[in-house]
């Protein structure tokens, strides 16, 4: 598209004349290519759907598009077909030709490719008859299943940018307002309320004042930004116009991480769009404010996500934060005014121009309001991204939504807020899962990654893993943190090694209380809250490991051994032949045994067993 | 290498703060940051040496090592973690004796454990040569290295 | 100006002064390692934590950084104040058990190693306080020394670890060094100093023939001065 839309009137038209062109009732197929659905081959299943759809001549007759992330990445590669919203799951380059053949065509439902119910093995037809789909409100998601993110006209045509032309026609300070009413928090990390910030940003004296959009995502286990910037960039972009217009900013960058490819190539093809539509650059759709942006792809620091790291990275230094006494808001990058949000903040902003701040306050808690994307990972059923209003209980978002726990295990923790989270165990299932909710049981938000662990998880190894990614990821500024953190993680090898001591838990403990109070910034300040959150609710397992030394959970290897259940065991030889160390043996038909001392704890025969016969202690 | 460095820096407008975009192209270029090349980017940018070592080895995008021709990431992000990523950690390092972020002798594999892909349905996943596999196992990783060439 | 309470003490400052500067003006001692009158304040240390504010609102917060601001409250040595510089203290004991100033400072504070932070075994002295790399990015403007890694690896050194050639030798590193990681030799007769791996060869001084300077200083100053080489080769006792 290479047409300049030069006011609101034009724009109107153009979604219109867009919308018109486009008969609601014409097949459809929808194929999911995010970055899930293409480590599940969603690439190789486009081709063939381009091409049998070539073959048959139906390239007038259908519409075929590729878009981003759905969320329910546990079933890609996905697809749906319109208008009955067909959706089939777990689609593979032999089931194109039948999909076309018979349900394009003939109209037919092929059962084999139905989301089935594991526990009750019921099959859904229609995409939001799936529980997972079903039970969530996808506000600001929810679009991504009807755009090629590469095709504006598809975003115009679910009147994408009519919030920046709504925007554009009010005084600046009322859309602040609209914000402020709304109670926006940051999606990222510390939840500070967004129109605060844009208010402080608006009157702060100083000039250029910058937006950014912070897409260095770096929580591991989360990933609601990148699907966002790859499946809507247009979205997160509008967003942005709008809030550089309500702070007064002609400048803006997007720091994105430079291992998420797909969406640096989508958002720089939306900018380019967006630039050559007149809705980014100088006198934007005719109002005479003007706005340009850069992408600047980050170097992978975990660190980064802080925004004063972030703004050093910005500048072309090393991601060290600064003390915040003085708010980026006054004093950012290159110590100009500065209103930093992440991807999902952004992505709120038109929805809440679109239907009002009220609407908006309307959703969700006392002080958390609107709808929150979060990242349900680890031992669950459904992995994926699932949009839930804040305030919806933990329970409904891994049982009702999640489907449960992996093979039917019993769960036992759920770890929130990224690396600097929390882990929360099955007590506080029932509670509604909001900033505030989530501080109190001393996890946090975050960026809302979810992280679901079963009796196989031991939490002093997850202490471990976390606090090992946290030292690694310091940035080695200020003392605490970067000596702090290596210490605790001494003292967490040390414990699961079999190597802990009588007062270890309380040295963590206020190693912990100082680092919180004497790190420089938020990383820091928040990093011991993984081993005090495990030390808070499973001291029992701490306690196993020190004084018994044995890992309750069987996953700590020098506090474990393998050995055969002769009761299970039916002589298959299978575990003999992977054990690389020649530990587990047995002649065939018979019972087998593992020799602990030459056993290398290594997990190859539990892992091939059929049988449940290898057991842990 | 002089010339296309330069290149580079002026793409960007020899604007210092596109310091780290600018490394990133020279490393998709020759594969690494030479000491060549980081003395160069110093040079056309006008940035102290010292600032742009400081930099090359902060982020961990960068590497100031040539990679084997093979080049094995496996995620370590949380959902991998608590499917059993460190198990199979274990595994290639045993089987290829290369730890994290080292390149065998003979310059055919390099194996790096990376921050999240955001392919958690899948986890564990190792990204081989660019490919993704997941659902990873410690047998199906010695499947894996056997095919990319391993002798075992 | 403003007034504030350091230690239940009124006090009256300028606006913009840190609180680290106003207790010292005011008599009232704040550790530091990092800090240098000379140099912007960095923050990394954090031996100077105060803490601000009273009640649930109560934080801590480095002094060396923080504006003093109208009705302020400021306790040094409060509980949580004690633990954090305890904790930084035993951290960089640990970190460089054989650095005599800080086991000297230690003492003065009255705080003993943790018996379970395992001391380094790898004899670095260097706290990473900083206080060189500033110096000579910011007075001496050479840059020749900088960080690299990150986290636990990071460290102070020359590009590559290798002599620096734009290093001028001038020693300032060493000199505002807290720990005496930096270390500067000079040969017997005094015509070479050697230092971060490199030798210079140092000037003699027209008049008096004692060496003074590293030529490559001398070189650098007429450089960015203009004052003739002639001028700059008497040492500061003959000028």
């Amino acid at each position: 598209m290479t047409i300049k839309i030069k006011s609101f009137g034009e724009l109107k038209e153009l979604q219109e004349k867009i919308k018109a062109g486009r008969d609601p009732r014409k097949p459809g197929i929808t194929l999911c290519v995010g970055t899930g659905c293409l480590a599940h081959g969603a690439m190789k299943v486009a081709d063939a759907f381009r091409e049998e759809i070539d073959k048959r001549g139906l390239s007038v007759k259908i519409d075929f598009r590729k878009t981003g992330c759905h969320g329910f990445c546990e079933r890609g590669p996905m697809v749906i077909i319109s208008p009955e919203n067909i959706f089939y799951q777990h689609v593979k380059v032999e089931d194109v030709g039948d999909i076309l053949e018979k349900t394009i065509l003939k109209g037919e439902v092929i059962d084999g490719l139905l989301y089935a119910n594991p526990q009750s093995g019921e099959k859904y037809v229609h995409e939001d008859e799936v529980p997972f789909y079903k039970l969530q409100t996808r506000t600001v998601f929810g679009m991504n299943s009807k755009v090629d993110p590469k095709n504006m006209e598809d975003y115009l045509a679910v009147d994408g940018y009519s919030a920046l032309a709504k925007a554009l026609a009010m005084n600046p300070e009322d859309i602040v307002r609209e914000v402020v009413t709304a109670n926006l928090r940051g999606r990222g990390g510390g939840g500070f309320p967004a129109g605060r910030k844009w208010e402080e940003t608006s009157k702060a004296k100083g000039s250029p004042k910058y937006v950014i959009c912070n897409a260095d995502e770096g929580d591991p286990g989360a990933y609601m930004d990148r699907s966002l910037l790859e499946g809507n960039p247009h979205l997160v972009l509008e967003g942005m116009i709008i809030g550089a217009f309500a702070i007064g900013s002609s400048e803006g960058y997007i720091y994105v991480r430079n291992e998420y490819p797909l969406a640096v190539e989508n958002i720089n093809v939306a900018i380019k769009q967006a630039r050559e539509a007149g809705l980014l650059g100088e006198n934007i759709l005719g109002s005479g404010f003007s706005f340009d942006l850069k992408v600047n792809r980050g170097g992978g620091a975990f660190v980064c996500g802080e925004s004063s790291a972030l703004f050093a990275s910005l500048e072309g230094r090393a991601g060290e934060p600064r003390a915040k006494y003085v708010h980026a808001t006054e004093k950012g990058l290159y110590d100009k005014p500065t209103n930093l949000n992440n991807v999902e903040t952004w992505a709120n902003v038109p929805f809440i121009i679109q239907n009002g701040g009220d609407w908006y306050a309307g959703i969700g808690t006392d002080h958390s309001k609107g709808t929150k994307i979060f990242s349900l990972v680890g031992k669950i059923n459904n992995t994926g991204l699932v949009e839930v209003p804040m305030g919806t209980s933990m329970r409904e978002i891994v049982f009702d939504i999640g489907g449960g726990i992996l093979n039917n295990r019993k769960f036992k923790a759920i770890q929130t807020g990224g690396p600097s989270g929390g882990c929360i165990p099955e007590a506080y299932l029932d509670m509604p899962v909001d900033y505030d909710e989530l501080t109190k049981v001393g996890s946090m938000m975050g960026s809302g990654g979810m992280i679901v662990m079963d009796e196989g998880t031991c939490m002093v190894d997850l202490a471990r893993y976390f606090t090992n990614f946290l030292a690694s990821e310091s940035c080695g500024k200020c003392v605490p943190c970067r000596e702090g953190l290596q210490r605790m993680r001494e003292i967490l090898v040390d414990i699961t090694e079999g190597r802990g001591q009588e007062a270890d838990i309380e040295l963590l403990e206020s190693l912990g209380a100082s680092i919180k109070d004497g790190a420089l910034c938020a990383l820091g300040s928040s990093a011991p809250n993984p081993v005090l959150s495990t030390i808070r609710y499973f001291r029992d397992e701490y306690e196993a490991h020190i004084k018994e030394k044995r890992c309750p959970a069987g996953v700590c290897k020098a506090l474990i051994t393998y050995s055969v259940d002769p009761a299970k065991c039916t002589g298959c030889t299978l575990c003999a032949k992977v054990c690389p160390v020649g530990a587990a043996t047995g002649e065939k038909k018979k019972v087998h045994a593992i020799d602990p001392d030459k056993c290398t704890r290594c997990g190859a025969c539990k892992e091939s067993c059929q049988f449940d016969a290898i057991i842990v202690r | 290498m002089e010339e296309k460095v330069s290149e580079i820096v002026q793409g960007y407008g020899g604007d210092k703060s596109y310091l780290v975009p600018i490394m990133q192209d020279v490393q998709k270029e020759f594969g690494y940051l030479s000491r060549d090349a980081l003395t160069a980017i110093s040079a056309n940018l006008g940035v102290p040496i010292s600032r742009v070592y400081e930099v090359a080895t902060f982020y961990k995008a960068f590497s100031l090592k040539p990679k084997g021709r093979h080049h094995i990431s496996l995620c370590m992000g949380t959902a991998c973690h608590v499917r059993g990523a460190e198990l199979i950690s274990g595994n290639i390092t045993d089987m290829l004796k290369i730890k994290d972020g080292e390149t065998s002798a003979d310059m055919e594999y390099s194996f790096e454990t990376v921050g999240c892909l955001g392919a958690c349905a899948l986890g564990p996943i190792i990204v081989a040569d660019g490919e993704y596999h997941g659902e990873m196992n410690i047998a199906k990783t010695t499947k894996l290295l056997k095919k990319l060439g391993k002798k075992v | 100006m403003v007034n504030l309470t350091i230690d239940n003490r009124k006090i009256q400052a300028e606006e913009g002064q840190t609180i680290l500067d106003v207790a010292r003006k005011n008599g009232i001692t704040i550790p530091t390692l990092c800090h240098n009158d000379a140099l912007e304040p960095s923050g990394s240390c954090r031996m100077c934590s105060v803490e601000i504010g009273e009640g649930a609102r109560a934080k801590v917060v480095t002094s060396c950084l923080y504006p003093v601001a109208e009705g302020l409250v400021v306790n040094s040595g409060s509980e949580r104040v004690k633990n954090v510089r305890r904790t930084v203290m035993q951290l960089l004991l640990a970190r460089s058990p054989e650095s005599e100033q800080l086991a000297r400072m230690a003492e003065d504070l009255g705080i003993h190693p943790e018996p379970r932070f395992k001391p380094s075994e790898d004899g670095s002295k260097c706290i990473l306080c900083r206080l060189c790399v500033r110096t000579c990015e910011t007075v001496v403007g050479v840059s020749a020394i900088g960080f690299s890694f990150r986290g636990p690896e990071k460290n102070v050194c020359t590009p590559f670890h290798e002599s620096s050639n734009i290093c001028i030798g001038c020693g300032a590193c060493a000199s505002v060094c807290p720990t005496g990681h930096i270390e500067m030799h000079v040969s017997p007769s005094g015509d070479v100093r050697t230092i971060w791996g490199r030798d210079f060869k140092m000037a003699a001084c027209s008049k008096c023939g004692l060496y003074f300077a590293p030529e490559d200083q001398l070189t650098y100053i007429s450089g960015r001065t203009g004052v003739p080489m002639e001028e700059l080769m008497v040492c500061s006792s003959c000028r």
